[in-house]
């Protein structure tokens, strides 16, 4: 069963924008950058666009892109729950 | 119709149920390519599957069922599923992030199928997140340009 986000802490930076902008938001904005291909999971969501698809980390918050076919391309910031420091061992910083 | 045996499958993944004529239009597909022999499992959100189930209360042309989203985004990530096709119905931006995922976790052929109003902009996103398989018609209520696009694929997978 897929994680859903409504259940979480999160904070919206940036609602109903296209796929590319939201992209280049999290770089612009989050100084500790990773990027992941499409599918990959975190907080039980897998990520969804086109990759690379950027996660962005600020303190103890993990910054993604979530997708909703009715909605659009969100901004979102989630709570790190233990994900950062799986994020910093599996991938290389940009 | 008696269709032939099914030998291969396919997802049909669809977008917002908003334009009317992508449920229409998803069930079509869905017949076309069960004459082919090829099994179509359909994939939307909760409104999309109930408007697919209530149209064909019998399941005739819903083929392998329907499944959620992302519950399908999920097993194809993890290696669970995957089809022989798969096909992308396409009327917006956030649509053409999922036939980029569709493109990176698949081993099956993508096709989209790209409606709505517009078509020009949203077939040169489809090829620059790297599908050059696109069916297009600007198509919101009436289904039959598209249609008639469909029906010019003479087969869906190679013999």
């Amino acid at each position: 069963m897929a994680a859903c986000v409504e259940e979480m802490d999160y904070e919206i930076l940036l609602s109903r924008r296209p796929i590319d902008e939201c992209s280049k938001f999290i770089q612009k904005r989050c100084r500790e950058v990773y990027f992941v291909d499409p599918g990959f999971k975190i907080l039980g969501l897998h990520l969804i666009g086109v990759p690379p698809i950027p996660i962005g980390i600020e303190d103890e918050h993990v910054v993604i892109i979530y997708v909703k076919p009715c909605h659009g391309a969100f901004v979102l910031k989630l709570p790190g729950d233990g994900e950062i420091e799986r994020i910093r061992s599996e991938l290389k910083k940009s | 119709m008696v269709y032939p045996v099914m030998t291969r499958d396919a997802l049909i993944m669809l977008g917002c149920p908003r334009f009317p004529v992508q449920t229409s239009l998803a069930i079509y597909l869905g017949h076309r390519l069960a004459g082919e022999g090829i099994s179509p499992v359909f994939a939307g959100n909760k409104s999309t599957v109930a408007l697919l189930e209530t149209a064909d209360p019998e399941g005739w042309y819903l083929g392998g069922g329907c499944m959620d989203l992302d519950e399908v985004i999920g097993a194809l990530s993890e290696g669970r599923l995957d089809f022989d096709l798969c096909v992308v119905f396409v009327h917006s931006d956030a649509d053409t992030a999922y036939l980029a995922t569709v493109l990176a976790l698949s081993g099956g052929l993508v096709v989209a199928i790209v409606f709505g109003r517009d078509v020009e902009g949203l077939e040169e996103r489809c090829r620059e997140v790297g599908c050059d398989r696109i069916v297009a018609a600007r198509a919101v209520h009436n289904p039959l340009p598209l249609k008639e696009k469909i029906d010019g694929v003479k087969r869906w997978l190679p013999v």
